[in-house]
């Protein structure tokens, strides 16, 4: 069992080249003086790409630092908090009008990752831009909900039947639907996971858990409870694609920074993430936030892996890959490495959703299949 | 130091190694380009501009390059890249500049949310700023060149940037943007009109650029205050006409030609109404550029 101090530097990963810039001043914001002009301006490029912009504004706010940048590299940052704070009454708008839609069905919606952040005002939240409205309802009433959504201007997207057959069977989610003037996206969940992954994750429980808004304009809505937000942000992150992977690693952290300090968070979480069957990501979760972004995690619940499969040869394999596949993605960090670990990431996230009888014919037809017909139908 | 200063052979190999940075208005920009046909353009059409030194903070780094594979040497092909990412498809690579200039539109009214941006042509004259609003084929650039060639001062020709902070317009004198038959009426001109090479078969017909003129790239950091909003509009054998509009049409039609005015929020609702009470407002159609010289020249008391 290695101590917290040591597996500051696992021994599997190279040093980060320099390079990674933005993830040493999201670590220690505090001290945003000690980069030169250049450095600023790979930084804002770093953050740009990663979409960690307005999360760094954000960061350099808390720790006073923002008369420490230069004005050019300031007006950056400054730019992409204007366009989160827009975001978020955009977010808000969207949520408005989505309780208005779901208001006759009277069934518990739960908001999930950003808009949830947003609407119980967490940290997480604060310079974060949104794409899509994520909620999650009673596996029942989806039918229910799907037709609700239709009526009121919203309109399924990905309708080829092959897409529509793979998420109504296979996944955690209905294709996602965009409104049909406003353009936005929604993704309506059932659970967290695909039921492909094997994981058996009790939706039901979550939604019993999960707790009311205090704004009351959403009242409609409610949010997961503490533990179950920050292990849905963790299974997101680590069955998910790694498109974003930074981005959702700084949600993480945020989360923990804001949850963890109250007293007996850690011990509900990790016996909740046994129970719904997380402890997996949640060992990921705690780990990378706090050797990337000094996530301060208890050493009780560091020390020893949350996730007993996972010995020693098997965490130096997944630091190699995950080290590198956290990395902003933009090419001052490009090497062939890094291309090679984001690449396994995203493959690892499809050997993890779907098993190998399922996940081959699915990424034969992804691969030559689907091409094809676009071609032809182009 | 500015771009004319440095030889062409030095030039070429600045751009092909990620070694010329411009000051493009408010906006520093990091070119990089293998093309001779885009450092033959640079040299043509951004002479006056001031180059940036090499340790400075540069708010985005662009190129056109020729993509991977067999389109490098069959029917060549150029991809603009922001920093890395590739926006639209590739292009001949003849069209390598126009993308470029095409690519530098897309980066700024995607990003420079610290102005209210308008698609509008906008000059100036004794302090005072007219925007000629107009969608494209209204003869805007063409009217907005004609300006520039008398006594005007060129802020721009695509994008009118509108400061949030004081609402004035700040000046990006980039190329003037030339379509089809407007291209030998701008050559048309005068003598000391420069207009670069023409590309045939652009999505938009032919297209070529005018160079910018040398007091309009030197003057551009000074801001200007709106004074007038203009709608042209070319009509053939058209008779001139001019007439004011009224304040909220004008504020309708602006928020239309806006990139992000609903990404503002207030601050864009405020600066356009601010704009908007500041300025003359009128519509004219002209038959000729005379026509229109003549309806400009009385709408400001010359």
């Amino acid at each position: 069992m290695m101590p917290a101090e040591q597996i500051k530097s696992p021994v599997n990963s190279r040093p980060m080249a320099h390079s990674d810039l933005v993830v040493t001043l999201l670590r220690e914001p505090g001290n945003a003086a000690g980069f030169s002009t250049s450095e600023w301006d790979l930084l804002v490029r770093q953050a740009r790409h990663a979409d960690v912009m307005g999360q760094l504004h954000a960061r350099l706010s808390d720790a006073g630092q923002l008369g420490n940048l230069p004005e050019a590299a300031r007006r950056h940052l400054d730019t992409a908090w204007n366009l989160s704070q827009r975001h978020r009454l955009a977010v808000r708008w969207e949520l408005l009008g989505i309780a208005n839609t779901l208001a006759p069905l009277n069934i518990p919606v739960v908001l999930l990752k950003g808009a949830a952040y947003y609407a119980a005002g967490r940290m997480a939240a604060r310079g974060r831009l949104f794409t899509d409205v994520d909620i999650l309802v009673p596996k029942a009433a989806l039918d229910s909900v799907e037709r609700i959504f239709i009526r009121s201007g919203w309109v399924p997207t990905h309708l080829n039947a092959y897409d529509q057959r793979y998420y109504r069977q296979w996944m955690h989610e209905l294709p996602p639907m965009q409104h049909a003037r406003r353009g936005t996206l929604i993704d309506i969940h059932h659970t967290l996971l695909p039921p492909t992954t094997g994981v058996n994750c009790d939706a039901a429980a979550l939604i019993a858990a999960a707790q009311p808004l205090e704004d009351a304009e959403l009242a409609a809505f409610k949010v997961l409870a503490p533990s179950d937000m920050l292990l849905h942000s963790a299974t997101h992150l680590f069955y998910g694609e790694f498109d974003r992977g930074l981005r959702e690693l700084v949600d993480l952290d945020q989360l923990i920074r804001e949850l963890g300090t109250e007293p007996d968070f850690w011990a509900a979480t990790v016996d909740r993430a046994r129970q719904l069957d997380l402890l997996n990501p949640l060992h990921h979760a705690v780990r990378y936030t706090h050797l990337l972004l000094g996530t301060p995690i208890p050493d009780v619940v560091l020390r020893a892996p949350l996730d007993p499969t996972i010995d020693a040869i098997r965490q130096r394999l997944l630091d190699a890959l995950f080290l590198r596949a956290f990395r902003p993605d933009h090419v001052s960090c490009n090497d062939a490495a890094t291309r090679l670990a984001r690449w396994l990431a995203f493959v690892r996230s499809h050997w993890l959703r779907m098993p190998v009888h399922l996940l081959v014919p699915h990424l034969f037809y992804k691969a030559v299949i689907a091409p094809r017909k676009e071609a032809a139908g182009a | 130091m500015i771009l004319a200063q440095i030889p062409a052979s030095e030039l070429r190999t600045r751009l092909a190694r990620g070694h010329l940075a411009l000051q493009v208005g408010p906006f520093r920009f990091r070119v990089t380009s293998p093309l001779a046909s885009v450092s033959e353009g640079l040299a043509t059409l951004y002479p006056d501009f001031e180059l940036v030194a090499e340790d400075e903070f540069i708010d985005f780094h662009v190129s056109v390059t020729p993509p991977a594979g067999v389109r490098r040497w069959i029917r060549p092909q150029a991809n603009f890249s922001f920093d890395g990412r590739v926006p639209f498809k590739p292009l001949p690579a003849d069209q390598a500049m126009p993308m470029l200039e095409w690519g530098l539109n897309w980066v700024i009214s995607n990003h420079a949310h610290q102005y209210l941006m308008l698609h509008a042509a906008v000059v100036e004259r004794n302090g005072r700023a007219m925007i000629l609003p107009a969608p494209p084929g209204s003869g805007k650039s063409t009217l907005c060149a004609g300006l520039v060639n008398r006594d005007w001062r060129l802020l721009s020709d695509e994008l009118t940037l509108i400061r949030l902070t004081d609402g004035l317009v700040v000046p990006i004198s980039r190329p003037v943007s030339l379509k089809n038959r407007s291209i030998e009426i701008v050559r048309g001109l005068g003598r000391h009109v420069v207009v670069g090479t023409p590309c045939a078969d652009t999505g938009k017909g032919t297209v070529a650029h005018m160079r910018p003129p040398t007091d309009s790239v030197r003057r551009m950091a000074e801001p200007a205050r709106p004074a007038w909003v203009v709608f042209p509009q070319f009509i053939q054998n058209g008779e001139p006409t001019c007439e004011a509009r009224g304040k909220s049409t004008a504020f309708v039609e602006l928020v239309h030609n806006a990139f992000n005015y609903n990404l503002l929020g207030l601050a864009g609702f405020n600066a356009l109404s601010g704009l908007v009470d500041a300025c003359d407002v009128h519509r004219i159609t002209y038959g000729s550029l005379e026509q229109a010289y003549t309806a400009i020249d009385a709408l400001t008391g010359e």
